[in-house]
């Protein structure tokens, strides 16, 4: 048994199960394959980041056509890290959806849940490939996927919505693929590997220079980076809870990976930061991010659309990390990557059971909810602590993180707009914390039900993962660093 | 090298400004779809003529023929015309379902819609 020949079946099996499961009748049969699916990914995932951890590379060639002929998949210890958090939320989210997604999507659920592969599997083909054409391609496969999920939403304003984000996600992703054209015109190549060896030869290059600033917009489009980030809001608002759970965890944080696997690997740093004011535009960008996703979020009634914002700010804090161009600032940003996905993933499984019993994720109609539902809101509550970063939580983590690459990188005053953005994030999370548990329920509303465990067992698995890596940081941080030393091998500009 | 003999990425940024133009101004829904389609086709003629080497035969083998133009591009581009597609039928998927949902495929409208719903 070779980890090496399995690594691929992350992919494969989703995206195999994906027409299987849109052929099966009824509710219980797709559903449980699909997990199954979710969840054998998960387990070739794990191994994979196992033997990737200390610097390993893993590659396949593709019908034995060994590179820079055929396609490859190769994984190094960022691309694992990735992975692994792509399928861990795509088991546990598959896990939760059930109930869900037999409130929200009651019929032809076969061919939802293939979707729903179809978009996993596409993240997951971004994250192991080794071919900057397949990245194009499996981002669509994804994008697609997701378009058409996210107008499942039972609100008639999810179609706009899913529609706004099919033209701009396609413009970024044309972009991306100009971006392509231009790398292969000057190279004849594909590969990550052997562009990143023909690169340098090119030398100074206007047509490569235009190639790398194409990639970057595009890639910051689907990243949903300050002010690209139009599209995110009614997305994650009005797509269907599970479906907004799972891109919310995964989704903007594979565009980061293709973001950073362009500017590390396929041009080295030199090249990248050089050729570009990215660190200066990088830096701008996300500080704007960070204020103006907080603020946004400071004065929404919805609940999930809140959220949504709040992933705007979130991604500045993980582009600002980028901007460094240290390995401390690069891990800052891995290890928020995989800890944004944690309480991010919490908090819109949250939003997703409140939705479940209430039919409403108006804040207004949350009045009183907290003693009725104690056990969701504490769930809520504990993960907003994480959004928020109070220790011993894994957003304590990535805001120390942050922070001390921040100083180290001799930009203190960093620290200060950090701080200030993240008393935002507890005025927003207080605020409903409020609403819930302080403010009386008004008389004549709807009788509300705690949820079932079915539906509690994975928000409280989330939460306590929240938790969990907030204090035992061995495998979050650990493999953050190694993702960032593989991405910048161990130098930095 | 003069501006004439470059004449094919002049094509190419003809049509992405046409296409792009198209996706940001108009508001109707389907000549969006239409615009992003022009935009996509000009990145395809990009790969396409990219790959023509001057003096190049068709990339057949064959006796008395040394110099090939590249395949590859061709190859790539069959996959993004087939993404393409599989885009505008999503695109225009959509629009039937807003038609039916809404009552119109006009941004203003729709804007206006929107706002409704949410009061």
């Amino acid at each position: 048994m070779n980890i090496t020949e399995f690594m691929p079946f992350a992919v494969l099996l989703p995206l195999i199960a994906a027409p299987v499961v849109a052929l099966l009748p009824g509710r219980l049969a797709p559903w449980i394959f699909a997990w199954l699916s979710a969840a054998g990914a998960l387990l070739i995932a794990a191994l994979t980041l196992i033997a990737v951890f200390d610097g390993e590379i893993l590659r396949y060639a593709f019908g034995n056509w060994p590179a820079p002929i055929g396609i490859e998949y190769r994984v190094d210890a960022a691309s694992g890290f990735v992975a692994l958090l792509i399928t861990a939320m795509a088991t546990l989210m598959l896990g939760w959806g059930r109930a869900s997604v037999n409130r929200e999507v009651p019929e032809r659920q076969g061919a939802f849940y293939a979707l729903f592969l179809l978009a996993f599997a596409g993240l997951m083909g971004i994250t192991l490939t080794g071919d900057i054409f397949n990245v194009f391609v499996f981002l669509e496969i994804s994008s697609l996927a997701t378009y058409a999920l996210i107008a499942h939403g039972r609100d008639r304003r999810a179609l706009l919505a899913a529609f706004r984000y099919l033209i701009m996600g396609t413009v970024g992703a044309t972009f991306l693929l100009i971006g392509i054209g231009f790398l292969y015109i000057m190279t004849g190549t594909l590969n990550m590997m052997d562009l990143a060896e023909r690169l340098p030869a090119v030398g100074e290059s206007r047509v490569l220079q235009v190639g790398l600033a194409f990639i970057v917009v595009g890639m910051a489009l689907k990243l949903a980076l300050f002010p690209l980030h139009l599209w995110l809001p009614n997305a994650y608002t009005f797509a269907p809870s599970v479906v907004s759970a799972f891109i919310a965890a995964t989704a903007t944080k594979v565009a980061l990976y293709v973001l950073l696997r362009f500017i590390f690997t396929v041009f080295a740093p030199e090249y990248s930061f050089t050729a570009l004011p990215l660190a200066a535009a990088f830096t701008v960008l996300a500080i704007a991010a960070m204020f103006a996703g907080s603020w946004m979020a400071l004065f929404q009634d919805n609940l999930k659309r809140l959220l949504a914002y709040s992933s705007v700010a979130q991604v500045g804090y993980m582009v600002l990390g980028v901007s460094l161009v240290t390995v401390m600032g690069l891990t800052a940003s891995f290890l928020h990557l995989f800890n944004h996905g944690l309480m991010k993933g919490a908090l819109f499984v949250a939003a997703g059971i409140i939705f479940h019993q209430t039919g409403s994720v108006k804040v207004a109609d949350m009045r009183g909810l907290g003693r009725v539902m104690p056990w969701t809101f504490t769930g809520f509550a504990l993960a907003g602590v994480s959004l928020i970063g109070i220790p011993p939580t894994a957003g304590f983590i990535s805001k120390w993180a942050l922070i001390s690459a921040a100083i180290d990188a001799d930009q203190t005053w960093m620290v200060a707009l950090i701080l200030i953005s993240s008393l935002m994030a507890l005025a927003y999370i207080a605020h409903i914390i409020e609403v819930a548990w302080m403010q009386p329920r008004p008389k004549g509303a709807p009788v509300v039900k705690e949820a079932s465990a079915e539906l509690l067992l994975p928000l409280w698995l989330l939460v306590a993962a929240n938790f969990y890596f907030g204090i035992d940081t061995r495998l979050t941080l650990g493999g953050a660093t190694a993702a960032a030393e593989a991405l910048l091998g161990g130098g930095g500009l | 090298m003069n501006i004439l003999s470059l004449f094919n990425y002049w094509a190419v940024i003809g049509l992405m400004m046409i296409g792009y133009y198209c996706v940001i101004v108009r508001g109707n829904m389907v000549k969006k779809i239409i615009g992003l389609g022009i935009f996509q086709t000009s990145v395809f003629i990009l790969f396409i003529s990219a790959g023509k080497v001057l003096g190049g035969s068709t990339p057949i083998l064959r006796d008395g023929v040394e110099i090939y133009s590249n395949p590859l591009p061709h190859v790539l581009i069959l996959t993004a015309i087939v993404v393409g597609v599989a885009t505008t039928a999503v695109g225009l998927a959509l629009a039937v379902r807003v038609q039916e949902a809404f009552g119109s495929i006009d941004d203003d409208a729709l804007d206006r819609h929107a706002t409704e719903d949410e009061a």
